[in-house]
């Protein structure tokens, strides 16, 4: 599975580094999202502010919709001229290609996220206190995320209505993500750290059920796409 | 004689349609079926049916000793389908196309420059994204990954389209070489006289069913459908020719 997980996730991001997606729109995108919340709840003015405050669930919410313009397009290059009839006549491990996919996903992702929160750290004055825990928030939500969105990329990549079907699916699975990584990443900015390793935990237990969900399902899904 | 392709009354269907209405055929190891038929009868879907990618409905399918109501997965990567679509990722160059399939298939990726040069994909092609090709380029980078995979079961749907008369003519040379190493190949084509002069002998497929009778096609004194070749006397192993059936009430 591993050998087959590597090999998705290297074709995967090797199409990525060609075609510029995550970097030329996927990352804009997200930071046009964090540049309109600033513009609707700004300005930001000391730790007090609306912004201040919000910062943390703003973030993954920036997080949450590029997630979701990153799934479609990991699937997008499936279906272009067979490409995902020709990954299924492969022989590949589903379940490596499961892993491989949402490997080269969460890779993406926690890139954007690094650029993210630093533009947040700009745009809604917060100084970024607790980085280990901001990082490990990170980690744990972005393989939740991840696999569902794999879970459920795959699941409305053979529907007609995909681009309106996946948000649908995704967003009502990711909340306990939402919430869990918002309230560990405020425990962190608060520099309340303690506060902030339950919901890390949460965190890790959604990434190991998703994770261990998509391994096991995603082969069936995909040949029913 | 040893079976390459098993079907008995193998019904496939896409949601309710069906696109093979009980096919039954036996196809040796090493030979050349050329399946004939008008559009929509259900020659591609047999080869997809063949390479593991259709899903049998009810009836028995044996596929390289591969029962395919128990398992298609692991018969894919024994397998080599050209289709309407080339299976190629559009952001990836010619020879990075081939060299995926060709490791996701285990096979040895040593035998990716001599497919691409075989298939004339040399010099700047090679490095060429899918995605700038002309059709009858992505043809042949499609055909490449048949070859470079060194599958053992060969599905060849309309092999000749749009390509140019050398590529013609190359196809039919793979073929033969294929055919000699002991690759079985099923070829749907309407070019007629080319597949079967290719062919072993020709079956027609009409209503999603192999029919049975003289066709123009015929070569060789080998007749049609389940009739030939030889039955499994000359030593096809039982768990292989059997299949267990696969009835999905």
């Amino acid at each position: 599975m591993w050998r087959d997980a590597l090999l998705v996730a290297g074709k995967d991001l090797r199409i990525e580094a060609r075609s510029k997606v995550a970097i030329g729109q996927v990352v804009p995108f997200a930071l046009v999202v964090v540049l309109l919340f600033g513009l609707a709840l700004g300005p930001a003015v000391g730790r007090g502010s609306v912004l201040s405050q919000a910062a943390p669930g703003l973030f993954w919410v920036a997080v949450l919709l590029a997630t979701v313009l990153a799934v479609q397009r990991s699937f997008a290059i499936e279906a272009l001229d067979g490409a995902s009839d020709g990954l299924r006549l492969s022989g590949l491990d589903p379940a490596g290609i499961f892993v491989g996919k949402a490997a080269a996903l969460g890779s993406q992702l926690l890139v954007l996220e690094v650029v993210l929160t630093g533009a947040v750290a700009l745009l809604y004055d917060r100084h970024l206190a607790g980085g280990l825990l901001l990082a490990g928030s990170c980690v744990a939500a972005t393989a939740g995320l991840v696999a569902v969105g794999t879970i459920y990329g795959v699941v409305s990549s053979g529907a007609r209505q995909r681009e309106t079907l996946l948000p649908l699916l995704f967003f009502p699975m990711v909340a306990p993500i939402l919430l869990a990584a918002t309230k560990s990443w405020d425990a962190a900015l608060a520099g309340t750290p303690g506060r902030g390793i339950g919901w890390l935990d949460v965190l890790a237990v959604f990434a190991v059920a998703y994770l261990a969900m998509g391994t096991v399902a995603f082969g069936p899904l995909l040949e029913d796409a | 004689m040893v079976l390459a392709v098993r079907l008995r009354e193998a019904v496939s269907l896409a949601d309710r349609f069906p696109l093979l209405a009980g096919v039954t055929l036996d196809v040796a190891e090493g030979e050349v079926v050329h399946l004939r038929g008008p559009n929509g009868a259900g020659k591609s879907s047999l080869l997809r049916l063949c390479a593991g990618l259709a899903a049998v409905t009810s009836g028995t399918a044996v596929v390289l000793g591969h029962d395919l109501c128990v398992d298609r997965q692991s018969l894919r990567r024994e397998v080599g389908l050209l289709g309407h679509s080339s299976f190629l990722y559009e952001d990836l160059s010619v020879e990075r196309n081939v060299v995926f399939a060709v490791r996701a298939a285990r096979a040895d990726v040593a035998g990716v420059d001599a497919a691409l040069d075989r298939l004339g994909l040399v010099g700047r092609l090679r490095t060429t994204l899918v995605g700038n090709l002309s059709a009858g380029q992505r043809r042949r980078a499609a055909l490449a990954v048949v070859v470079a995979r060194a599958a053992r079961l060969w599905l060849l749907d309309e092999p000749h389209a749009g390509l140019d008369a050398e590529g013609r003519t190359l196809v039919d040379d793979l073929v033969r070489d294929a055919s000699r190493r002991g690759t079985t190949v099923l070829l749907a084509s309407h070019e007629l006289d080319r597949a079967a002069d290719l062919a072993d002998r020709t079956v027609a497929v009409v209503g999603g069913r192999v029919v049975v009778g003289e066709l123009p096609g015929e070569r060789r004194g080998a007749a049609t459908g389940a009739a030939a070749p030889a039955g499994p006397a000359g030593g096809v192993r039982a768990a292989d020719a059997e299949g267990v059936g696969c009835d999905v009430a």
